[in-house]
């Protein structure tokens, strides 16, 4: 090898020892191996020689390319990996840091509720119907058995706008419109806001109910009893012990009142169930004949039942909620722990 | 109702203990709500008596008495209290009693003077929360009895909470009734002889109102000692049923409408006028009630009068006129029967509710007149002596209730209650509820008794059988339900998605009362009227909303008060408005919004929420049922007039609105921030489109931008709207990007930076094809809203 190549393959590698920087790498490339480079030149002058020289210097100068080549490729990798681990680590985050953007809110407990209770019935083909809120009073109470000054009406501590015109006391004015409207056989719930003219620590004066009805050939009592326990059993996510007790509403007879074993204490009694290991859920029976009369069904054709529970009870037993009127006042505090 | 279980357990006595008698009671539809003792637990205390008393040596206020308490010899105890005095029968604990709280009693020693046992107050005795000196008891006690059977505290006070329809267990009697149907036990009515008759006065009786009052009897007692004292048996009982002793008279007529459930009136006789009639009230007759109240009759009501003078409200209360007293020595005793339907509803009317009334108005046993009035007159004179006059009873059988047969079918029973019964068991059931029962072909012909108001239908009678057999008992069944598959109707979008899209969108949900207050209401909508309710439960409750924004604004405030400074909220339900008098409930959807933007984050710059934070979130809700809506600038009374804008659908109908608070609201509220509201019309923002297929293009799309200056009062959806206008049908997309004002602009003008995206169906746009899209485009809109390219 010539002295002039080795002083130059040794200054080229030099160069590639020398660069820190891509850039800088790819200007020793162009140097050497550019149009113009050292090596490329060096090629060029070979076509001056004769075919003897030609190879064997071509030999020589090719082996400095190539040692040339070598160490520029793994400078090369060497650059890279340092520059892709600088990357890393400039681009290195806190992963412990809260994301950003919009928070995610929630539902009103009574809505959750009120949803499951939808869903349960809605699986076995209960249709959600709602009904307005401002009733006149035949739907409200003349339809459902309850006369003018019936001793049931007092009961309802009613909203009036004008003596026939009341704010819904209960869900079963939508019975008797669904009745009215369509034949059997029916399965309904009806959900939805109620108000009573009532107001201290255990009574709000707007509050939610659902009714639920089905009216078929040969429904029973039983049918009434099945449908009910399994209901408690899928809301409660439990196997809780569920009583009946006699009960009277106009509507129904017969009536009944449905207890649950307390679930605050699981029926050992407390202050929840007033120690007697019990909670009073909801209120049921069959259909009353005089119901079917007024809205024109056939009492020996059919037979039905109904029943009705107040929403706001179940989300606090539920959750464990033990004020009412935290429902109302829309405490975020409050609101936010349904998320 | 309250009563003793002791007093029930004289008539009827089932071998079970208190607990279960609850219980049995309770799952039979005869709810109890409490059982509370009537005393607390003590023991070791006897009826003693002061044989003799001294002065204490050392010290003036103690007495050193001699006791007999029963045994040989009478005890020494030392007594600090006033009342003490030889002759006076009191509780004596003797040495080993535990009185109330675990106090025990010891022999001791009170300033050198020896003590075996301690003579006792009520409240010593856990019978009363305070007393002044010793119990007294009657002269009569019998001395070294145990107190507790004297007294008979071993016993509870039964609440029982009775729905509408069972009036017939309005006493101790049909309670005991209904014991013995449940334990299978034979039990007697109270049984007593009637008082002979000493004489024939009587007074003259007219029923003017034969429909309302089909039974009156009445009868003069002459003679009777009002101020007898009355015997400690009657007082206990009353006591125990919440009644306090008002003398000899009033607690008789009390008594049996406890024990038997009919209420009675005693009326001085001295201060009657001639013949009692039962007839209605005449326009504005007065009446002054017992309890002080002096109300004005009207048409409708039913009185009981003299021929002087309105005297009681017929089943409600009596009248201060004519009441007993304790000069009292003539009484007239009324015991009637009033139709329930009739005399609903007469007490509530005066904001009246009482014993009588709730009976009454329930239904009380129409054959049970002459026997109460017996019973009555019986312990009169046993109490108070007199002389007893004849019953006059005035009757109009035709109104009296009739008592008409039902009939059970076996089949009917079977089907409602998925159980075929014995025969026996049936009729037994019935039976011993005191009805009468005929086998029929298919099933029983039971007579109701004059009691039970609540048999009319087949109905009845089968919750009489699941009754007395027990809910509980009876089975219960996998319902096979008929379905018919479910519907999944695609053209209305369901609420839950619009409620959970909000909820990710960082609104809470909300609950508020469907009637606000009425300032409120008036500053949001001045113009709706409002329908207002008769009764509301208070001033700020009174009318119900026209908007739902009444309700979110007062949440909102609530929390703020609350140190909560970023309130996202939402709420569905009804609004109530009126519209050509005719009240309509529509379904909303609102929104509130106040604070910044995001919750406080780290990286990023704080910012309050503004216009187009809410219209994102308004226009997320409508890309969901893929309707485009148009939004106008427009004022509304509760928003700030520059940034309200009406809402509207493809149809032109109003969907809503939305913007900010007005802020001279915002100030009278008391809000410190500037508040976002939007309210949508539920119906209209479910309806959505079934999305429809449409071809896509092979051909690549450009966009083009200009930057058009126009003036300051070009909308931009006048720009796209002109823009859409020129029937380009390769204008794929319209879009804003920009909007700049300053510097390069003159006054009163914008630029507004807009992109084309443009594509053709059948082939690549070529340059001058866009470019003479471009130029028509630019024409249109110099002309009819005067826009110009910026240079």
């Amino acid at each position: 090898m010539s002295t002039t190549l080795e002083e130059t393959l040794a200054q080229a590698l030099q160069a590639i020892a020398a660069a820190t920087e891509l850039n800088q790498l790819d200007q020793v490339r162009v140097d050497y191996l550019g149009k113009k480079g050292f090596f490329t030149l060096q090629m060029k002058e070979l076509g001056a020689l004769d075919p003897e020289q030609r190879r064997s210097v071509g030999q020589v100068i090719n082996t400095a390319k190539n040692e040339f080549q070598q160490q520029l490729e793994q400078k090369k990798t060497a650059l890279e990996t340092v520059a892709l681990e600088q990357r890393l680590a400039n681009e290195s985050v806190d992963v412990t840091l809260s994301g950003r953007g919009q928070a995610v809110a929630g539902l009103h407990p009574v809505t959750m509720t009120l949803r499951r209770i939808n869903k349960i019935f809605a699986s076995v083909g209960f249709n959600v119907v709602e009904g307005p809120e401002i009733e006149d009073d035949y739907h409200n109470f003349g339809a459902l058995n309850i006369p003018a000054h019936h001793p049931a009406r007092a009961m309802h501590d009613t909203f009036y706008f004008d003596a026939h015109t009341v704010l819904r006391t209960h869900t079963s004015p939508v019975q008797i419109r669904v009745m009215e409207s369509e034949k059997p056989p029916l399965k309904v719930i009806a959900p939805g806001r109620v108000y009573r003219c009532d107001s201290d620590l255990t009574h709000s004066p707007m509050f939610h109910q659902v009714e639920g009805f089905l009216v078929d050939t040969d429904v029973s009592f039983s049918d009434l009893k099945g449908v009910i326990y399994e209901f408690l059993r899928a809301f409660f996510e439990k196997d809780i012990q569920v009583r009946f007790r006699p009960s009277y509403f106009p509507f129904t007879e017969p009536s009944a009142e449905v207890d649950i074993e307390c679930v605050m204490c699981g029926g050992a009694g407390c202050r929840v169930c007033s120690h007697t290991g019990w909670l009073e859920v909801m209120g049921c029976g069959m259909i009353h004949p005089e119901v079917f009369k007024s809205v024109g069904i056939d009492n020996e054709q059919f037979s039905g039942f109904a029943f009705g529970m107040g929403v706001e009870r179940l989300a606090m037993l539920r959750y464990g909620i033990n004020d009412l009127r935290l429902f109302f006042e829309n405490d975020l505090k409050f609101l936010q722990q349904f998320n | 109702m309250q009563i003793s279980e002791a007093w029930l357990r004289e008539l009827v006595n089932p071998a079970i203990s208190s607990a279960e008698l609850v219980a049995q009671l309770t799952m039979a539809g005869l709810e109890i709500d409490s059982i509370t003792p009537v005393a607390a637990e003590f023991s070791g205390v006897v009826v003693g008596e002061v044989l003799e008393m001294e002065k204490h040596p050392d010290a003036d206020k103690l007495r050193v008495c001699k006791v007999a308490v029963g045994e040989a010899e009478p005890l020494q105890i030392v007594c600090g209290a006033s009342n003490v005095r030889v002759g006076l029968k009191i509780p004596a604990a003797l040495c080993g009693a535990v009185l109330p709280g675990d106090f025990k009693i010891k022999k001791s020693k009170l300033r050198g003077v020896e003590s075996f046992g301690m003579l006792c107050s009520e409240k010593e005795l856990g019978l009363a929360d305070d007393a002044q000196g010793l119990m007294e008891l009657a002269a009569d006690a019998p001395v070294g009895i145990n107190i507790r059977d004297y007294l008979q505290l071993n016993d509870n006070v039964l609440e029982v909470d009775l729905t509408p329809n069972r009036a017939d267990c309005l006493s101790v009697e049909g309670l005991a009734r209904e014991v013995a149907v449940l334990n299978t036990l034979d039990w007697s009515p109270v049984n007593f002889a009637n008082a002979p008759v000493n004489h024939q006065d009587t007074l003259e009786i007219k029923i003017a109102a034969p429909e309302a009052c089909p039974r009156y009897l009445g009868r003069l007692i002459k003679g009777v000692n009002p101020k007898a004292e009355v015997p400690l048996w009657m007082v206990e009982k009353l006591r125990r049923s919440g009644q306090r002793s008002l003398g000899i008279l009033v607690d008789v007529t009390n008594y049996v409408l406890l024990e038997l459930g009919q209420p009675l009136h005693a009326f001085d006789a001295a201060k009657l006028t001639g013949a009692m009639t039962v007839r209605y009230g005449n326009d504005g007759e007065e009446l002054a009630l017992l309890n002080d109240q002096t109300i004005k009759l009207d048409t409708e009501s039913l009185v009981i009068a003299d021929d002087k003078q309105a005297l009681a409200l017929a089943g409600v209360m009596g009248g201060s006129a004519t009441a007993v007293s304790d000069s009292t020595t003539n009484v007239f005793l009324e015991c009637a029967f009033f139709t329930p339907a009739l005399i609903a509803g007469k007490a509530r009317k005066f904001g009246l509710h009482t014993d009588s009334s709730h009976r009454f108005e329930r239904g009380v046993d129409p054959f049970l007149q002459h026997r109460a009035i017996e019973r009555a007159t019986q312990l009169i004179v046993e109490i108070a002596g007199g002389s007893v006059g004849v019953i006059n009873e005035v009757t109009n059988t035709a109104t009296v209730p009739a008592r008409t047969p039902v009939t059970l079918r076996k089949q009917r029973l079977a089907k409602i209650l998925s159980v075929e019964f014995a025969d026996e068991t049936v009729s037994g059931i019935f039976q011993r509820l005191g009805m009468h029962v005929e086998t029929v072909a298919d099933g029983w012909q039971v007579t109701p008794p004059g009691f039970r108001f609540d048999i009319a239908i087949e109905a009845d009678l089968i919750e009489e059988v699941a009754r007395i057999v027990g809910y509980n008992q009876l089975p219960s069944t996998r319902l096979l339900l008929r379905s018919e598959l479910g519907k999944a109707p695609e053209a209305t979008l369901t609420l839950e998605r619009v409620q959970d899209l909000l909820v990710d969108k960082g609104y809470q949900e909300a609950i508020t009362y469907s009637f606000v207050d009425e300032e409120i209401q008036q500053l949001i909508a001045p113009n709706e009227t409002v329908v207002r309710l008769q009764n509301p439960i208070s001033s700020e409750l009174s009318v119900m909303r026209t908007s739902l924004w009444c309700g979110l604004l007062r949440a909102a405030l609530y929390n703020t008060n609350r140190q909560q400074n970023r309130v996202r909220l939402f709420e569905t339900g009804l609004r109530f408005i009126n519209v050509d008098g005719e009240t309509k409930q529509e379904k909303m959807l609102a929104g509130l919004a106040l604070g910044s933007v995001n919750t406080e984050q780290w990286g990023e710059k704080t910012r309050k929420v503004d216009f187009f934070d809410m219209k994102a979130d308004i226009e997320a809700l409508s890309s969901l049922v893929a309707c485009q809506f148009t939004y106008t600038a427009a004022k509304h009374p509760a928003l700030h007039p520059g940034q309200s804008a009406q809402i509207t659908n493809a149809a032109g109908e109003t969907v809503g609105w939305m913007g900010m608070l007005h802020p001279t609201l915002e100030k009278k509220l008391g809000f410190d921030h500037q508040v976002f509201l939007f309210e949508l019309n539920q119906d209209l923002i479910l309806q959505r489109q079934v999305p429809r297929f449409a071809p896509l293009s092979k051909f690549p799309s450009v966009r083009r931008d200009m930057a058009l200056i126009v003036n300051e009062n070009i909308s931009a959806q006048q720009i796209i709207d002109c823009i859409h206008a020129c029937n380009e049908t390769t204008i794929q997309k319209v879009m804003i990007f920009d909007i700049y004002r300053g510097q390069g602009i003159e006054t009163n003008h914008k630029s507004v930076a807009v992109s084309l995206q443009l594509q053709n169906f059948t082939q690549t746009l070529t340059d001058s094809e866009i470019d003479a899209i471009f130029s028509r485009v630019l024409e249109t809109l110099t002309r009819t809203i005067g826009a110009k390219l910026r240079d």
